[in-house]
């Protein structure tokens, strides 16, 4: 019965429990209730991955209604790795999240926090379970609505800012996959996302589709922040309070990917976005474009939280190479680094949280000397800027192998040769932060700074072993983006 | 103890080491206690396997596979056997002159110090005893890591700049062509295993393969051929020691050993011998012996001139490998010991005279022979062996090197490595010269000297007696060689 259930618990259960939430004036109960919610989240999580991993395909109809009629939600392989990565970033968030939200919110929006943080989860969850387009945008839509709450939520006045031309530019794209969205449904009759692909192939020759295609792709590429719409992100990622920047850069973005790999793979199908509309090459370009501007702009940044949001435009970048080469490899090695890029940024963001915690800022020049002071927290960031250059032993490693590899495989040696360059800029990037810390005379002030609390620290650790764990034995997780992978792209085969 | 338990004995040791290093980093004495206890188990288990090495046996064990069908895994080979012997033998020696240096020049941050330092010998060791070519690359980037805070142990602006350089170039060369080799190899031929006579032979062109070599061989920034040697001369302000056996020993012999490895079991000497890149990269070789040996002519400060030598000296060992013949193959690997004994005494010396009397300039070192006769005498003997003068180990290794040159035809490279000897000798005699025969400027200032740590003569001394006892018996060294060359062909 409750297994049955898992695709509708999964996204119901954050939902109630978030009004819960609110209603709780104690913020230490809210937090409680947050907590709880997103760990069984965590649970429902893995008892899902297993069983999709066992049984293939979880198939659900909303309120037994068969699908083209009702809802149908739909857990395959690419979308049970996608709630793993969600599921494990909310849980590990929130035990970090008392001292920092605390810190850093005042005591009157700590419920609104939590209310808007399972919200979050809950349109992050739904996207990924759904089978229905309509539904889809409305799950979208809730994730994105909460998010923006969440970036207006930051200590400076400027979050207000962030969080205003994010919500302008969701808005645009979240209209602009709804007019895509409402075209297929005129040509077609259905939102169900099978249904539409076995019947988009009879209609794809018309230019409504094609309209529809650019609407969706273009909406979408702004939730995902590709590259030239990536503009909101930066201001976004630096003036969030430090656990939403952590809990949005590891998943609202990768979501937004899901949400392309669906429809450009299941519900358009593989020979029409890839051969008719050449996607593919226009992806790569934008891609190639996104790791060397985005990574050369995050060496120049003296904010480290803004040089880790140009970073991940520079890391979705990568994401978008390996699914623009439409093969086999390379969208196994897009989604590898989806996960494991979720794994990276999630851990330097909480680093910097620490960080932020304890001297209030994240300018590089107020963390001179730093690593004497907070030898844990700085060792933590080491260690993901490591694995986010993509040193051997570390999750960053394995996806770069896969995408070098996969371009390589395809004959694309400049990509091989310019995913290898970049990654030195990553090492540029991370290394002023790690000579600032280690090597820079500490200021007058530094002396009182302490190490982060435990509650901090341990998830930020965590993070950091699921790095170097993945990075020793990945064998789970490319057993998983493969098989993922392999439905994406067989599905349109078949 | 089964092989296989002490293969991985060997690589966990010193890796553990840094755990029970920081837990007595209040207590000095226990603390160097265990770094000399590690390093004196490391050589032991390294030499309990070096028996059943010779007599055929290649211990192997697999520890994890991080992607399917790429193992982490160790196997025991004759080269890699010689590797690790040596570089667990002269980190004993080291660790001996690091107490001393480290004591009487009152660094601080030791405790890290000797933690790092066991770290890099540990992925020394993962090196040495690497099963595949994925393993290596693991290890490689693992010494580089750690050995950069060893690098940078001053701490000063200084430091960071030379660590700057280190990582740069050695991370830089790796990531950008060795990674880039490595996987290319992997998806050409689905292995990355090393394996007699090479994988690439029947898969690649003799066009690929060119490409390929110049890729691994510029990748192996560990091995400072020219253009990518600058990094060496920047590590230099790391404190002697590290420099002694890292900069001397571990790290850049880890640099031509991989080199040799992929020669013999990636590409394989017959095949290598085949591909048009070889002669080329061999120019290339023979210009940095050249061209470094000429610029260690003009430097005066004498850390600076060892390291110039260092680069110089590891473009023997690559132009060994590239000349494809049996007999380069044995001189490219004995010149990997020979020259590893009396840089580091050479190293060693420097570090000495640094402590007793703060002199690094080759210039103020007149008349130092009398003050300091052991050390300098020492080094008066180290760079006979480096030049390859007889009764010095280094001897042997370029009579090999020569014999390599005329059995592959190239007489141009004979001339080369004469050329370069007689540079050896002008650049590295006139240092003990100076000491001896001129009269020390009287410098009312310098009047502060002390005597180097007994250690650190200690230590030199034992280096310095092995380069004499090489030349006598050179066999074991030779045999572990022939058998890697014989299995070969």
């Amino acid at each position: 019965m409750l297994l049955s259930n898992l695709p509708a618990l999964q996204v119901v259960i954050p939902l109630v429990s978030a009004p819960v939430c609110l209603l709780l004036r104690n913020p230490r109960h809210a937090w409680a209730c947050a907590l709880l919610t997103s760990w069984l989240v965590l649970a429902m999580a893995v008892m899902l991955v297993q069983s999709v991993y066992a049984g293939g395909t979880i198939s659900y109809a909303i309120g037994a209604w068969a699908t083209p009629w009702g809802i149908g939600y739909r857990v395959d392989m690419a979308g049970a790795l996608m709630i793993l990565i969600i599921a494990t970033i909310g849980a590990v968030v929130m035990p970090y999240a008392w001292h920092s939200i605390q810190h850093e919110l005042h005591k009157k929006h700590t419920g609104l926090f939590y209310t808007c943080y399972l919200l979050c989860l809950t349109g992050l969850l739904g996207i990924v379970v759904t089978g229905d387009a309509f539904n889809l945008f409305v799950f979208l839509e809730i994730s994105s609505l909460s998010s923006y709450v969440l970036i207006s939520l930051g200590s400076k006045r400027r979050a207000l800012t962030a969080a205003y031309q994010y919500l302008v530019m969701g808005t645009i794209g979240a209209t602009f996959i709804l007019i895509g969205v409402g075209l297929l449904y005129m040509i077609t009759g259905t939102l169900n996302m099978l249904d539409l692909s076995q019947r988009l192939p009879e209609v794809a020759d018309t230019r409504t589709i094609r309209v529809a295609f650019a609407f969706v792709t273009v909406g979408v590429s702004i939730k995902l922040a590709l590259f030239p719409l990536h503009l909101w992100l930066p201001n976004a990622y630096t003036f969030a309070p430090s656990v939403v920047s952590a809990f949005i850069a590891a998943t609202a973005t990768k979501v937004g990917v899901y949400v392309l790999l669906r429809f450009f793979f299941t519900v358009f199908g593989i020979r029409f976005s890839f051969a008719a509309m050449h996607v593919g090459e226009i992806l790569m370009l934008l891609a190639v474009t996104a790791i060397l501007i985005a990574s050369l702009v995050a060496v120049f940044q003296d904010n480290i939280k803004r040089m880790l949001a140009y970073s991940s435009v520079a890391q979705i970048g990568y994401i978008i190479l390996g699914i623009s080469l439409a093969s086999s490899d390379g969208v196994t090695a897009g989604m590898l680094h989806l996960f494991n890029h979720a794994l990276i940024k999630c851990a330097l963001f909480l680093a910097m949280g620490c960080i932020f915690l304890r001297l209030g800022s994240v300018e590089l020049k107020d963390m001179h000397g730093l690593a004497r002071q907070m030898p844990w927290t700085m060792a933590a960031f080491v260690a993901g800027g490591l694995s986010l250059i993509g040193i051997p032993l570390t999750a960053g490693f394995i996806s770069k192998w896969y995408l070098v590899s996969a371009a390589l495989k395809d004959g694309y040696w400049p990509l091989a040769v310019l995913i290898l360059v970049s990654s030195l800029l990553a090492l540029i990037y991370i290394w002023r932060v790690v000579e600032a810390a280690y090597f820079n005379m500490p200021g007058a002030t530094m002396h009182r700074v302490k190490e982060a609390p435990a509650s901090m620290l341990i998830p930020t650790w965590l993070l950091i072993g699921a790095n170097l764990y993945v990075g020793v034995n990945a064998s789970l997780i490319i057993d998983i983006a493969h098989q993922g992978a392999d439905i994406l792209i067989g599905q349109v085969l078949r | 103890m089964s092989p296989e338990l002490t293969v991985l004995a060997c690589v966990a040791l010193p890796l553990l080491a840094p755990a029970l290093i920081t837990a007595l980093h209040r207590w000095p004495n226990p603390r160097e206690a265990v770094t000399l206890l590690v390093s004196g188990c490391l050589f032991l288990l390294v030499y309990s396997l070096h028996d059943a090495v010779l007599h055929g046996a290649r211990p192997a064990i697999d520890l994890a596979e991080p992607l399917p069908g790429l193992k982490i895994g160790f196997e025991v080979e004759p080269l890699g056997m010689l590797f690790a012997l040596l570089a667990s033998f002269l980190w004993m020696v080291t660790s001996i002159y690091s107490i001393g240096y480290l004591r009487s020049h009152h660094e601080w941050r030791q405790t890290s110090y000797y933690s790092y330092f066991a770290v890099a010998l540990g992925s020394a060791m993962g090196i040495a005893f690497a099963g595949n070519l994925f393993t290596l690359f693991i290890f490689y980037e693992l010494l580089t890591l750690s050995t950069y805070p060893l690098v940078t142990h001053a701490g000063d602006d200084a430091a960071r700049e030379g660590g700057r350089m280190y990582l740069g170039y050695l991370l830089g060369t790796s990531v950008i062509f060795l990674l880039l080799a490595l996987i290319w190899t992997w998806s050409l031929t689905g292995t990355l295993d090393f394996r007699a006579g090479g994988i690439l032979e029947d898969v690649v062109t003799p066009g690929t393969a060119s490409i390929l070599l110049v890729l691994f061989i510029f990748g192996i920034g560990k091995a400072a051929l020219m253009p990518f040697h600058l990094w060496l001369p920047a590590a230099m302000v790391a404190p002697t020691p590290v420099s002694a056996l890292l900069h001397a020993v571990a790290v850049v012999k880890a640099g031509v050993f991989t080199i040799l490895k992929v020669a013999i079991y990636i590409f394989g000497i017959d095949f290598l011998a085949e591909i048009p890149a070889t002669r080329w990269l061999m120019y290339v070789a023979a210009a940095t012996i050249l061209l470094a040996a000429i610029v260690a002519l003009r430097q005066d400060n004498l850390k600076l001139r060892l390291a110039w030598s260092t680069i110089s000296h590891l473009s023997y060992i690559v132009l060994g490998a590239l000349l494809a013949t049996p007999l380069g193959i044995v001189g490219s690997g004995m010149h990997i010991v020979m020259h590893a004994f009396a840089k580091i005494t050479l190293f060693f010396c420097a570090g000495a005279i640094l402590v007793a009397t703060h002199k690094t300039r080759i210039s103020e070192m007149d008349g130092l022979g009398r003050r300091m006769p052991v050390t300098m005498a020492a080094f008066f003997i180290a760079s006979l062996s480096i030049i390859g003068l007889p009764p010095l180990g280094g001897f042997w290794s370029k009579w090999y090197l020569a014999l390599g040159t005329l059995d592959a035809q190239q007489l141009a490279m004979l001339g080369v490595l004469i050329a370069g000897s007689m540079l050896n000798i002008a650049y590295l005699l006139p240092i003990p010269m100076r000491a001896f025969f001129r009269r020390e400027s009287v410098d009312p200032g310098a009047t502060v000297s002390r005597k180097a740590p007994l250690a650190c003569v200690a230590a030199l001394l034992l280096t310095v007696a092995a380069c004499v006892v090489l030349f006598f018996c050179p066999e074991p060294v030779y045999r572990l060689m022939q058998l890697l060359v014989t299995r070969e062909g």
